[in-house]
């Protein structure tokens, strides 16, 4: 028993008779997948190749064995000639040789060698077609998401509000914290970096318009957007794009139900509710947490803070900000489910969707956020 | 002791499996003979395919002693563990390949993991693995989701050949193929255990393989193996379940069409 484990002995190769004529080679031991190191070694050093092989003394053969032996008569893979010219082998030996000579026999499928900058040249070109694709389905997707909800406003389908307050709980009350303390933190950062730059200046108090400014403007409805991106959007993808995979769309679509109604308008309505309160809850935890650098570092206190704050900054700021918000709830809840419905059959598909999907849509967060910017600039608000 | 485990190549004595409080075996006893083609049926969540993962070790047993290759796999070291888990291949249900790797480099893989080679023996190695199981030669460069479930399960069966395994584990060979893919992947079992000497242990609904390419059939039935023989004995088993099984309208048909088969040969 012991001898089939533990380190192998390998087969001998050795030249029976003498001259250039008998040039035969006799193989004796085991020859399988495992001594095959063994064996390599002793090819290796062959100086000429054999014309026969004795195979009397050959213990044990397996496929990977015979290939060897096989390759050892015939450089070139015409196995199927080489098999007359071995002697002495056992029935089994030979039927196992003749089998590996036949499936062996046949000539590599050759791969398309196209040069590599063509490749890559190519790749270029396909993905600026897929881009193009891309937003041309994103927009025939928006377009499918409003018919969609024109169609439940006019009472001819139905919303799902089990569902809608479902998704409620998960992107936005579940959010909460996570987004509350980033923001504090970011808040206080902000208040700390503005503060060391102006008090050279003896000019620290503006600290409070920079924070309550940039929160109510920007950072509040950016941050939580993409931190709603990566957390839900993802999370849209991902539960859409497994249903895709064990083919639950289709059992939808052939149930005589809409995707679009069951699936994306509860998980977009969820989202259009709850990032403006999302993105209130972040101004708020941005704010304290500059308050509080204020009051401990420098020597603002929380009531001056509040003064300053209602005397330097307007009201409408926060509409600004707020106004933001469903916007990128949009992009983002369709994005999501979009890419999730795209999803194709296999499990890796849903990863590569998930990517894609956070991506795109903290890319087109970011791109709607400076378009907005510009906008406000131009209007003077 | 020594004489049995050439006999047996795989050895299982009182088989505990539990999920919870749900038994799934219970004092299961079944040997598995060197060369030969067993075929484990039962039904649906019987735990054939519990009684597979809990031979090549992937489901810890509750209790039990299980024997391959002469070795109690519990109680072997890693090394030797390792040693014995390079002697068998497994196909699972719908492949398992790798799906980032082509099926070249899906069989390649245990090679160059195990036994490194030379990388044009290495792939004229997986090469004839392809031609054995009977793929076309143009689907070595093919991903696993370009291929059907067919196919997939045949280069299932390559990559577990890939380092001539002595023991072919499979998991429900011919589920979801049609009936002549089916028909030829019995004939793919027979001629492959035939030519590579394999001991092939094959977990099956399928009662047309059960006749044609097994030698010997295992009844799984209430967390028991109720009988272990031939294939015409067990038709004639007396067990309830075997009754309904073979003599149900699926299993005369299927005998039938062995029967005039013998005839015509």
């Amino acid at each position: 028993m012991s001898s089939k484990l533990g380190p192998m002995k390998s087969a001998r190769l050795e030249w029976r008779g003498d001259g250039p004529d008998a040039a035969v080679l006799s193989v004796s031991g085991p020859c399988t997948m495992r001594c095959l190191p063994g064996i390599l070694v002793q090819v290796d050093s062959l100086k000429r190749s054999p014309e026969r092989l004795d195979l009397t003394e050959l213990e044990s053969l397996d496929s990977a064995g015979a290939l060897v032996l096989l390759r050892l008569l015939a450089r070139d893979r015409h196995y199927r000639e080489t098999i007359e010219r071995i002697r002495g082998s056992r029935p089994e030996h030979l039927a196992l040789l003749t089998l590996i000579a036949e499936a062996a026999g046949v000539a590599p499928s050759t791969r398309n060698t196209i040069s590599s900058w063509r490749v890559w040249i190519a790749g270029l070109g396909e993905s600026i077609v897929g881009l193009w694709r891309q937003m041309l389905q994103l927009a025939a997707f928006f377009g499918e998401i409003n018919a969609c909800a024109l169609s439940i406003l006019m009472g001819r389908r139905k919303l799902r509000m089990t569902a809608v307050v479902h998704h409620m709980e998960r992107t936005g009350l579940d959010a909460v914290p996570i987004i509350c303390l980033l923001c504090f933190l970011v808040g206080a950062v902000v208040a700390f970096l503005s503060a060391t730059a102006l008090r050279d200046f003896g000019a620290s108090i503006l600290t409070v318009e920079i924070v309550s400014v940039s929160f109510l403007r920007e950072f509040g409805v950016l941050l939580s957007a993409i931190l709603v991106a990566g957390r839900s959007g993802s999370a849209f993808t991902a539960e859409i794009g497994s249903m895709r995979s064990r083919e639950e769309i289709d059992a939808i679509k052939a149930l005589a139900l809409d995707p679009v109604e069951l699936l994306v308008i509860p998980r977009l309505l969820a989202l259009l509710v709850m990032l403006p309160v999302l993105s209130f809850l972040a101004m708020l935890s941005g704010i304290l947490g500059g308050a509080l650098v204020g009051a401990t570092t420098l020597d603002i206190s929380p009531i001056m803070f509040l003064s300053r704050m209602q005397e330097e900054t307007e009201l409408y700021y926060l509409w600004l900000g707020l106004l933001k918000a469903p916007v990128f709830a949009f992009l983002i809840a369709s994005i999501g489910c979009l890419e999730g419905l795209k999803v194709s059959g296999s499990a890796e598909s849903v990863g590569s969707h998930t990517t894609s999907s956070v991506v795109q849509s903290i890319f087109l967060v970011i791109v709607v956020d400076a378009l907005f910017a510009v906008l406000y600039m131009k209007l003077d608000l | 002791m020594a004489s049995t485990s050439a006999e047996n190549i795989i050895e299982v004595r009182g088989l505990v499996n539990r999920f919870g409080a749900q038994v799934v075996h219970e004092n299961l006893d079944l040997d598995v003979r060197r060369g030969e083609v067993l075929a484990v049926i039962g039904g649906s969540g019987a735990g054939k395919s519990v009684l597979l993962r809990s031979i090549i070790g992937l489901q810890e047993p509750a209790q039990g002693q299980i024997r391959v290759l002469g070795e109690d796999l519990r109680a072997a070291s890693a090394a030797r563990r390792a040693d014995i888990e390079r002697r068998w291949g497994v196909m699972f249900q719908d492949g398992a390949l790798f799906s980032s790797l082509d099926v070249l480099e899906n069989i390649k893989v245990p090679m160059i993991e195990h036994q490194p080679l030379p990388l044009d023996l290495m792939d004229e190695i997986a090469r004839l693995k392809i031609a054995l199981v009977g793929l076309p030669a143009d689907s070595a460069h093919k991903y696993p989701n370009q291929l059907s479930g067919g196919m997939r399960k045949r280069a299932g069966i390559a990559r577990a050949l890939s380092l001539d395994p002595e023991i072919l584990f499979l998991d429900e060979p011919t589920s979801g193929l049609d009936p002549i893919g089916a028909a030829g992947f019995d004939e793919l079992i027979v001629t492959l255990k035939k030519s590579l000497d394999l001991t092939v242990f094959l977990v099956t609904h399928d009662l047309d393989s059960i006749f044609t390419c097994c030698d010997r059939v295992a009844v799984l039935v209430d967390r028991h193996v109720v009988a272990v023989d031939t294939p015409e004995r067990i038709a004639e088993h007396e067990h309830p379940w075997i009754q309904q099984c073979f003599r149900g309208p699926r299993g005369r048909s299927a005998q039938g069409a062995l029967a005039s088969r013998m005839q015509g040969a």
